[in-house]
């Protein structure tokens, strides 16, 4: 490993900001990350051990201990529970000898959980060794480990057929289908690829770009909805000879898995919105950050970036355009949901932890390498390049006055059609439910956990800025769902195992949530800890980013639009309980010493 | 007019807040003069022979015992005040919460340095006569409802006997800087 | 210092150079706003959320934020410091935190600001994590049982190289402070005694050393934290 750990760290040039790159490939070909290689990196980057550490420690993928031959990362998110998750977690427990976290003796499979990985339209999945295995069901799950155990290779465990589009592409390989349900102006597969940067960008200067997008109203479809062309201007106002185009497609808020269907269906529009972007900035390098949970789509990406190179899409003098100079490079995150809030994602390109960055300098001003940095969502620049094609009045046509052009939504749940949607703004919650065949609905989730639950009485409710703001995720309840349990205490949790950890404030109050709503759901709850719960939840606000602002969301929009819920599992009103027990107190004392006394 | 009865014990604690409180002086009279005592080691009355007005609870629940303290004290006074950092966070007793019984017990009689070379039968007090050990020791107001808090190691003099004319006044209570600490 | 901006804080008239942050441009003005995390001259970071004031209906950190000309801030209101307060009260439940038992007692800004805001008992059930004293390094003690996370010694201690000794490990709940053993093996006297000072908990002490100042001398024994900008 010695002699690797070196080679890797030539890779890069033993650059400090390819932090993240170094250790992908030390955690990928080691299996984990030594203390040894930890001391090795730190000597070959000039840094402290401590540098590395606060790097390694704070990725879901990066270990220090062996994760396995075969490595089993299992969903937990709300929507793989939904469907059948647990059943397919103990069949996995059963046939390893295992429980979750942790490794069989002789090394060959490692059992963890995590979070969301952008299957929803597909769940149960895990990742085995950075492939992805979807709609497990128990006997698959058996039959996965009697085929690792008798020695079959990771290609050779694959015995469905390959998925549909380019999911069945020589470099993808991949058992996914991506469920396109309905397809609209933006996903529309009737465009050249590259004739906006061949036949239009040479004929406009970058302001009039700018102008053009600010002209079709286009705003960021991460979730934040920050309008582009505004973003682009003033990246463009900012002085520097170095500047940075970032594609977010760090797609990480559980139910959402609409960028996973773009980057292979639809990578050519994109990579084209990124030299847009560069063009109409002045920016000459390209970031395409991409979560870990979709490298399996990264040697595919790559190999469409050289193809542009070759036909001059990227590279100098791009369309002949004199001093256009650009080029793109793919960053994989490691298994963290804050880095998709964009400083997070900046730092954790540069190295760094995914910790979001206080703001002012924005990163127009201040970004990557403190150069100025736009950083788009992947639809965004989809959209975009259609804005480009077809005009902004065009584009404009579509959607409300306010929340122009359309949205791509992920729908998943508890309907038939699971998949995703490109739909104008406009319509109600209830249409998108009727049209992904969802009937008997208890609520929906619109935005994922950091957005808010609804019931029916809120279906007529109108997805836009000005209602309902979504980055795109629809996770549909039936009756049968126990909303506090199954959707409420899961995101909870979630919001606690992706937090970074800085603020105080997101740091420790989704846990004091997380008791509180335990202790109702243990039957032990108070009237007054409902009213605790929305007051606590206050503190949030304070967060630097959204990750820590929204953490109680989950909690505090079930406790608006689902109060009698809470108030069902409320017993003795207002008896004082903080949910001491003494039977359950004195069991570990009674068990250490062998007494088990009777209590009265 | 009835004078206010007060009830006093210590839980899990060191019996520091008691002695606290007789550090009022000579003011002790006077406070004899304004209240009874109930239950109480300071007149060593085991069990409570009335009603009573204020309960004041020094120490954290560690024992299956405290609890049962802690619950008779709130069934007979209207006011229970938590004494000190034990009463209100478990204090120095709250040093082995997070840590398995299994390991404080095997410490304290089978593998510390001063039994590891006595207890050769390797015993284990066992006996039904002894209280039981709860999983951590807890705060009181985590047990029963807590009205008032004095915080300190033990609480100043000054805050005792202001918390206590205030209770007894029926007045605000005078929390003064100098005197409100934590040790 | 170049340019001078006016803003208000409560209302009341302030003036400091442009571009300062509020928390300092605050304190020019005699106006205290509660920190912890903050060190005057270094980079902030923002961890503890504690100086959180409004500005335009917007909560921000006063140690992050900057003042322009006609900003008004609000600071001194019953909502932020019930907010400030709960954040103290947070800090308390997350850790364990032995008043009587710790060396910087009386010392503490964490404890100070309890004072500060009289809190009796946190709102919040205490957690009661089971956290390490690492006693491994030669100058240094680190209890994590007292460690608030404000990444003031990430931020102030380096080596003589400008590398990091301390750092964050870990994310979320799990966060702690992770020590380089061998710059910390490596640590001057000095450096370690600088690292001792600028923890506001008693989080890093000095091996061998003791409680120090009787109690009554202590620096927030007699006077609240921030009352000597308040006279």
């Amino acid at each position: 490993m010695e002699q690797s750990v070196s080679s890797i760290l030539d890779t890069y040039q033993r650059d400090p900001t390819q932090l993240m790159d170094i250790l992908i490939d030390i955690q990928s070909e080691a299996g984990y990350i030594s203390d040894q290689a930890i001391e090795q990196a730190a000597l070959g980057l000039n840094i402290s051990k401590a540098d590395v550490e606060q790097t390694r420690s704070f990725y879901h993928f990066f270990s220090k201990k062996p994760r396995g031959k075969y490595s089993i990362y299992l969903n937990t998110s709300v929507v793989a529970c939904m469907m059948g998750r647990d059943t397919v977690a103990r069949t996995f427990e059963h046939e390893t000898g295992i429980p979750f976290n942790s490794v069989t003796r002789d090394g060959l499979i490692g059992l963890f959980e995590t979070s969301c990985i952008g299957m929803s339209d597909q769940e149960p999945a895990a990742i085995i060794n950075d492939r992805i295995f979807p709609n497990l069901t128990p006997f698959r799950a058996k039959e996965l480990i009697r085929d690792i155990k008798a020695g079959k290779t990771m290609d050779e465990l694959i015995v469905e057929g390959f998925g549909d589009g380019q999911n069945s592409n020589k470099d993808i390989r991949a058992i996914i289908n991506n469920n396109i349900r309905k397809i609209g102006p933006v996903l529309s597969p009737d465009y050249k690829p590259g004739k906006v940067i061949r036949e239009i960008l040479p004929k406009m200067t970058p302001g009039q770009v700018i102008d053009e997008v600010k002209n079709s109203n286009l705003r960021g479809r991460g979730g934040a909805g920050f309008p582009t062309g505004m973003k682009w201007e003033l990246c463009r106002q900012t002085e520097s000879s170095e500047k940075y185009i970032f594609c977010n497609a760090d797609e990480g808020e559980p139910g959402t898995f609409k960028d996973r269907v773009i980057l292979t269906e639809r990578p050519k529009l994109l990579l084209e919105g990124m030299v847009i972007a560069a063009y109409a900035t002045g920016a000459s390098h390209g970031i395409l950050y991409m979560r870990h949970e979709y490298k399996y789509l990264k040697k595919y990406l790559e190999n469409l970036i050289q193809g542009a190179h070759k036909r001059k899409f990227l590279g100098k003098d791009i369309a002949g355009i004199k001093g256009f100079d650009f080029d793109i490079r793919i960053q994989l995150g490691a298994g963290s949901y804050v880095c998709g809030e964009e400083s997070a994602l900046i730092e954790s390109a540069e190295g760094k932890r995914g910790e979001p960055r206080d703001r002012p300098p924005f990163p127009v001003e201040k970004g990557y390498l403190n150069q100025p940095t736009v950083v788009n969502n992947v639809e965004t620049f989809c959209a975009a390049v259609k804005v480009l094609l077809n005009g902004g009045n065009w584009y404009r046509s579509f959607g409300t006055k306010d929340s122009t052009g359309t949205k791509v939504l992920s729908i998943s749940g508890d309907c038939r059609n699971p998949g995703i949607y490109e739909v104008e703004w406009g319509f109600s919650v209830n249409d998108m439910c009727e049209m992904a065949g969802a009937d008997d609905l208890q609520a929906v989730q619109v935005g994922g956990p950091s957005g808010s639950l609804i019931g029916p009485g809120d279906f007529d409710r109108i997805l836009c800025y000005a209602d309902l703001s979504t980055g795109g995720s629809l996770i549909l309840f039936n009756h049968t769902r126990d909303l506090l349990q199954d959707v409420v205490l899961n995101f909870t949790s979630f919001f606690i195992d992706e937090s970074c950890g800085s603020c105080s404030t997101c740091r420790i109050m989704p846990v004091l949530l997380r008791n509180k709503l335990n202790k109702i759901l243990n039957a032990r709850g108070m009237n007054s800890d409902i009213v605790d719960m929305v007051n606590w939840a206050k503190v949030l606000k304070a967060s630097r980013c959204g990750l820590g602002q929204t953490a109680a969301n989950p909690i505090v929009s079930s406790i608006l639009n689902f109060k009698h819920l809470y108030d069902q599992r409320i017993r003795g009103g207002t008896h004082y309980d903080m949910g001491f027990d003494l039977n359950r107190a004195i069991q570990e004392a009674g068990t250490a010493t062998g007494r088990f006394p009777l209590m009265e | 007019m009835q004078k206010p009865v007060i009830a006093t014990t210590s839980l899990a604690g060191c019996f520091g807040c008691h002695m606290s409180l007789l550090d009022i002086d000579e003011r002790i009279l006077e406070l004899a003069e304004l209240v009874e005592f109930d239950k109480s080691p300071f007149n060593d009355i085991k069990n409570f022979t009335r009603q009573c007005d204020i309960g004041l609870i020094e120490g954290g629940c560690c024992l299956d015992e405290n609890v049962h303290v802690l619950e008779a004290f709130r069934k007979n006074c209207r006011i229970l005040v938590a004494v000190g950092e034990c009463a209100i966070m478990g204090g120095l007793p709250a040093m082995r919460n997070g840590i398995p019984i299994k390991e404080c017990l095997d410490e304290a009689y089978l593998n510390g340095p001063t039994v590891r070379n006595t207890n050769e039968m390797k015993i284990m007090p066992n006996d039904d006569e002894l209280p039981i050990l709860l999983d951590r020791v807890y705060p009181c107001h985590e047990v029963v409802k807590i009205d008032f808090f004095l915080p300190g190691c033990p609480p100043n003099a000054e805050l005792i006997w202001n918390a206590l004319n205030a209770l007894i006044n029926n007045s605000e209570m005078d929390l003064p800087y100098e005197v409100f600490k934590y040790d | 210092m170049g340019k001078v901006s006016t803003f208000t804080i409560d209302g009341v008239k302030c003036m400091a150079g442009e571009g300062s942050y509020i928390v300092d441009a605050a304190r020019q003005n005699n106006i205290y706003i509660p920190t912890l995390c903050d060190v005057q001259g270094v980079p902030p970071k923002g961890a503890c959320r504690t100086c959180t004031v409004r500005v335009n209906g917007k909560l921000m950190t006063s140690c992050t934020s900057r003042v322009h000309d006609g900003m008004e801030i609000e600071n001194n209101v019953p909502e932020l410091n019930d907010l400030r307060k709960s954040i103290i009260e947070m800090l308390f439940v997350e850790g364990n935190h032995l008043c009587p038992t710790c060396e910087k007692s009386g010392n503490c800004e964490l404890q100070a600001l309890a004072y500060r805001y009289a809190i009796t008992v946190p709102r919040y059930p205490f957690l009661f994590p089971r956290r390490n004293i690492d006693f491994t390094h030669p100058r240094i003690i680190k209890d994590h049982n007292r460690c608030i996370l404000c990444k003031r010694c990430i931020r102030v201690i380096k080596d003589k190289d400008g590398k990091n000794i301390f750092a964050f490990l870990n994310r979320g709940f799990k966060t702690r402070i992770y020590v380089d053993p061998d710059l910390a093996e490596n640590l001057t006297e000095e450096l370690a005694q600088k690292a001792v000072d600028i923890c506001p908990v008693g989080a890093i002490i000095k091996r061998g050393q003791g409680f120090e100042t009787p109690i009554g001398r202590r620096k927030y024994d007699k006077h609240p934290i921030g009352s000597e900008l308040e006279e």
